[in-house]
């Protein structure tokens, strides 16, 4: 197969695999009788059209990017996290337990102690299948999808018999504390102006105290922590010995044994790892949105993650990318549901296929392409 | 395109058709990428001969016959079988068209009997009791008939490796073959089995058959090939009769220029011990023993040579010493008794003793093919403080100064640190393995096979280095699989058959012969 140039590499097998989805989602619309243009206008105006939408777009994509970046730790070294979804609810379980233990008296240090919290609890969720794969031999694929139910399971009882307030009827933990409560756009400087309500004269709505009415949208603060999770991860990868480490041993076990690196460190420590960044993601949802752990906290996006990191080709710049097509492909398609005849569960099916085309089909793009950039027959001498 | 035509044109217009061809290739060119593998190659080989094919590694051979047996397609050119045009779109094709191909590396199913083996794809209907029947007779005659007895209800996995080769060329004689390929068939045989190997080849050729054999070893061109073609570079620059060339002309035909074939090295001034190895047992994952008891010693400033068979405790012997397995005895290094089963066992600390590892196995253990040349060449040391920028990051910049050095001082081509390492040719894969190794200046070298799959010009640098290593007073580890390797380079030769030592020998006072029978169990068993 011809060698693509880094450029197609990176940028146009993407794009071409994403138009391909595309167009198969527009017949799959089609076939369903409705508007494949009306749908896409939908999906663009609702996920990117105004700074409302991208409030949505950019807090799924904040959630992505943990779980991407979770999964691409432990891919480089060779080891399929498929258990970011537990690891995040149990994340979502330390995040919890640290903004209920105290009445915070400020978002910073709450923010600081739940990220510990929620770190820690994802990557106990990830040290047990870790351990049972480097010890053991147990394979990480089948321990880590069944952690994604027994913690499923752990948090429903654990909302129901423990940390439900009494009297109250939903299994959740009970509100979270003032302090504990993260800016969300609306509330930052400078960006919440994108949110002011305007009436029809253009002039700013004040509220009875005379204070301006925002939009409200879950955005938040986590998002540049998300940012900054990317840069750690690609410094971890590909700055420290630990990150060499990590991908040798990912590339071939045999040659890590030889340079005497330790296969059960080196899972222990990516697995670890990758748990903790799949834990961070409930800062985002359960402490910068919901307020309070609900059940099924992660709502799938640990296994987004895993299409993220795909699409990412396990680079963070990717991961990035990726996780905000992703969070546009989610807000998206909720206005869809929302907004036209097509049911929302069409949403999963243009996932589906971003995800057939970007990871499984990607080789096909790829040979296609390669007829396009087959090099003039030369000579080396 | 360049004026590289002539070469094949000459050949045709230079050899009349005096005998019939077995096969005859026209302007052969095959691109991958931007790599020309071959180049306009024309060959002509007549019928019941055996027909030496000879170059360095990457210089198209291989290439030239997958093309041969359909495995790739050529970009031009055309492919004569028996004088009738042909088109060999895959190895079925090939088959139908009488080419039997034995690959370097067996295609065989290793918990098979050799009956089922031989039968696999060539069944002839959906049951399989006539066909096994009907095989077992042809395999009883073509048996008689040429020296080739396998026992044909083991099981693949029983046989030796000599063995299993014979059942190679036994599948491709049932199906009819009439040329028949060998790729590389002497890598893995004891001289013995090589000599077996011959004769049947002999046999083979009495009868009509023709043979194509592709090979790196000079020694075996000129005693058996009739005719031999010299590839270099994609190219096809010399058909010559065997009779009338030298191992000399061939090596200078392959590289391009004149080779010292031989080593040159002064007498060892051994120093003090630097390894002392007392009854060494290594067990493998299935609890077999693989090392039986070895006890060796390695003074500074020589060579020791460890000979056999590849699969008799030589891999184990590395690998224990190298801290990648696990093993009971005692090992001295420097008169230091080193941990072997403990928490310390491992690569990082050997190399903390001054061992430095250059593995068998290089691809698979030596580099990581994925990664640039820069970082393979701190691969194992990446800890070392001078690779550090802080408690935190390493210093890639530092690095890679380093490893632009180490590229000049050992002439890795192409000089590009930013290369993966699965770029580069084997030649060049193992002189950066050998860099990083051998400028730790380490106390002791282990080195297995430095030359395999390694092209002649860079066999005598490596050559060069190691002996260099040796003159600076460091003690060398030596396991290879290649005779004259071991018998140029060691000052004193062990051999190793079946985890133990068979016996200790000079090389000036032995020869193959002897070392053939004692790599093949045959000996008095003296110890070491």
């Amino acid at each position: 197969m011809t060698r693509l140039p880094r450029w197609a590499d990176l940028v146009l097998v993407p794009l071409i695999s994403l138009l391909l989805a595309g167009i198969i989602s527009a017949l799959v619309i089609l076939a369903i009788g409705e508007s494949p243009s009306e749908a896409l206008k939908t999906m663009v105006v609702g996920a990117v059209g105004s700074p409302y939408a991208w409030g949505y777009t950019l807090y799924y994509a904040t959630s992505f990017m943990f779980t991407g970046l979770a999964v691409t730790v432990a891919f480089h070294a060779s080891l399929f996290n498929i258990g970011g979804e537990g690891q995040a609810q149990l994340g979502g379980l330390g995040v919890a337990l640290v903004c209920l233990a105290l009445p915070w008296p400020h978002w910073t240090l709450a923010l600081m102690a739940a990220m510990i919290g929620a770190a820690l609890f994802g990557a106990a969720w990830a040290a047990v299948p870790a351990y049972l794969q480097a010890k053991r031999g147990s394979h990480i694929v089948i321990t880590t999808i069944m952690f994604n139910y027994i913690g499923a399971a752990l948090i429903i009882y654990l909302l129901v018999n423990v940390l439900r307030p009494a009297g109250q009827m939903d299994p959740a933990t009970a509100r979270f504390p003032e302090g504990a409560a993260l800016p969300q756009f609306h509330d930052i400087p400078f960006i919440r102006n994108l949110y002011l309500r305007y009436d029809g004269s253009g002039v700013a709505r004040l509220n009875a105290a005379g204070e301006p009415i925002y939009q409200q949208v879950p955005a938040n603060v986590t998002l540049f922590i998300a940012v900054l999770a990317c840069w750690l991860v690609w410094l971890l990868l590909w700055r420290t010995r630990t990150g060499y480490e990590i991908r040798a041993f990912g590339k071939s076990q045999q040659a890590a044994i030889y340079a005497g690196i330790s296969p059960v460190r080196i899972t222990m420590i990516a697995m670890l790892i990758s748990g903790a960044l799949a834990g961070l993601m409930s800062i985002n949802n359960v402490m910068g949105e919901s307020g309070r752990l609900l059940q099924n906290s992660a709502e799938g996006a640990g296994f987004i993650g895993i299409a993220v990191a795909l699409m990412g080709r396990n680079h963070p710049v990717g991961v990035f990318l990726a996780a905000i097509l992703f969070g546009f492909l989610y807000q998206g398609g909720a206005e869809l549901g929302l907004l036209t005849g097509i049911p929302i569960e069409l949403r999963t099916v243009v996932q589906g296929l971003v995800i057939l085309f970007t990871g499984a089909l990607d080789h096909m793009v790829r040979m296609i392409l390669g007829l396009f950039f087959r090099p003039r027959r030369t000579v080396v001498t | 395109m360049v004026a590289d035509t002539q070469a094949g044109r000459q050949h045709d217009a230079a050899a009349p058709v005096q005998a019939a061809l077995a096969i005859e290739l026209r302007g052969i060119s095959k691109a991958f990428g931007s790599v020309q593998a071959n180049k306009d190659i024309s060959i002509q080989v007549a019928k019941g001969t055996i027909h030496g094919i000879i170059g360095e590694n990457g210089a198209g051979k291989s290439t030239l016959m997958s093309i041969l047996y359909g495995f790739y397609k050529a970009d031009s050119g055309q492919i004569f079988i028996n004088g009738q045009p042909t088109l060999i779109a895959d190895s079925q094709a090939a088959i139908r068209a009488g080419i039997g191909m034995v690959f370097q590396h067996f295609k065989l199913v290793q918990n098979f009997s050799v009956l089922e083996n031989v039968i696999l794809g060539a069944e002839d209907g959906a049951l399989l009791r006539p066909s096994l029947a009907k095989a077992r007779k042809v395999l009883g005659d073509l048996a008689r008939e040429y020296e080739l007895d396998v026992d044909p209800d083991a099981l693949i996995e029983e046989l030796s490796v000599g063995h299993q080769q014979r059942v190679e060329i036994l599948k491709a004689l049932y199906r009819h073959a009439d040329i028949l390929i060998l790729d590389e068939p002497t890598g893995v045989l004891t001289p013995d089995e090589a000599d077996h190997l011959f004769r049947i080849l002999k046999g083979l050729k009495e009868q009509g058959k023709t043979i194509i054999l592709i090979t790196h070893k000079l020694r075996e061109i000129m005693e058996i090939t009739d005719t031999v073609s010299v590839m270099r570079r994609g190219e096809m620059t010399a058909t010559v009769k065997t009779a009338g060339t030298s191992p000399e002309e061939l090596a200078e035909l392959m590289v391009g220029r004149k080779v010292l074939l031989d080593v040159a090295k002064t007498p060892a001034k051994p120093g003090r011990t630097v390894l002392e190895v007392e009854n060494l047992r290594v067990r493998d994952a299935d609890g077999v023993e693989r090392l039986k008891g070895i006890s060796l010693s390695i003074r500074a400033g020589e060579i020791l040579g460890i000979a056999g068979v590849s699969g008799n405790g030589q891999s184990e012997l590395l690998e224990v010493l190298g801290g990648i397995e696990h093993g009971t005895g005692t090992i001295k290094i420097n008169g230091e008794v080193i941990d072997l089963t403990g928490k310390s066992s491992d690569a990082q600390s050997r190399r903390a003793r001054g061992i430095a590892h250059v593995p068998e196995d290089r691809q698979h253990l030596g580099m990581i093919m994925d990664f640039t040349a820069w970082e393979n060449m701190c691969f194992g040391y990446h800890n070392d403080p001078a690779y550090q920028k802080n408690a935190l990051l390493m210093d890639n910049d530092a690095i890679r100064a380093d490893a632009e050095g180490k590229i000049e001082r050992f002439d890795v081509r192409p000089p590009d640190c930013w290369l993966p390492a699965k770029s580069f040719s084997g030649g060049n894969q193992q002189k950066i393995i050998l860099a990083r190794e051998i400028e730790r200046n380490p106390d002791l070298l282990l080195v297995g096979q430095p030359t395999r799959g390694v092209d002649i010009g860079a066999i005598e640098f490596i050559h060069k280095r190691i002996v260099e290593l040796r003159d600076a007073g460091k003690a060398i580890l030596l396991v290879s699989v290649e005779l004259d390797e071991i018998m140029s380079l060691s000052d004193r030769i062990v051999v190793m058959f079946d985890g133990r030592i068979m016996g200790e020998r000079l090389p000036e006072e032995t020869d193959e012969r002897q070392l053939g029978l004692m790599m093949a169990g045959v000996g008095e068993g003296e110890g070491a």
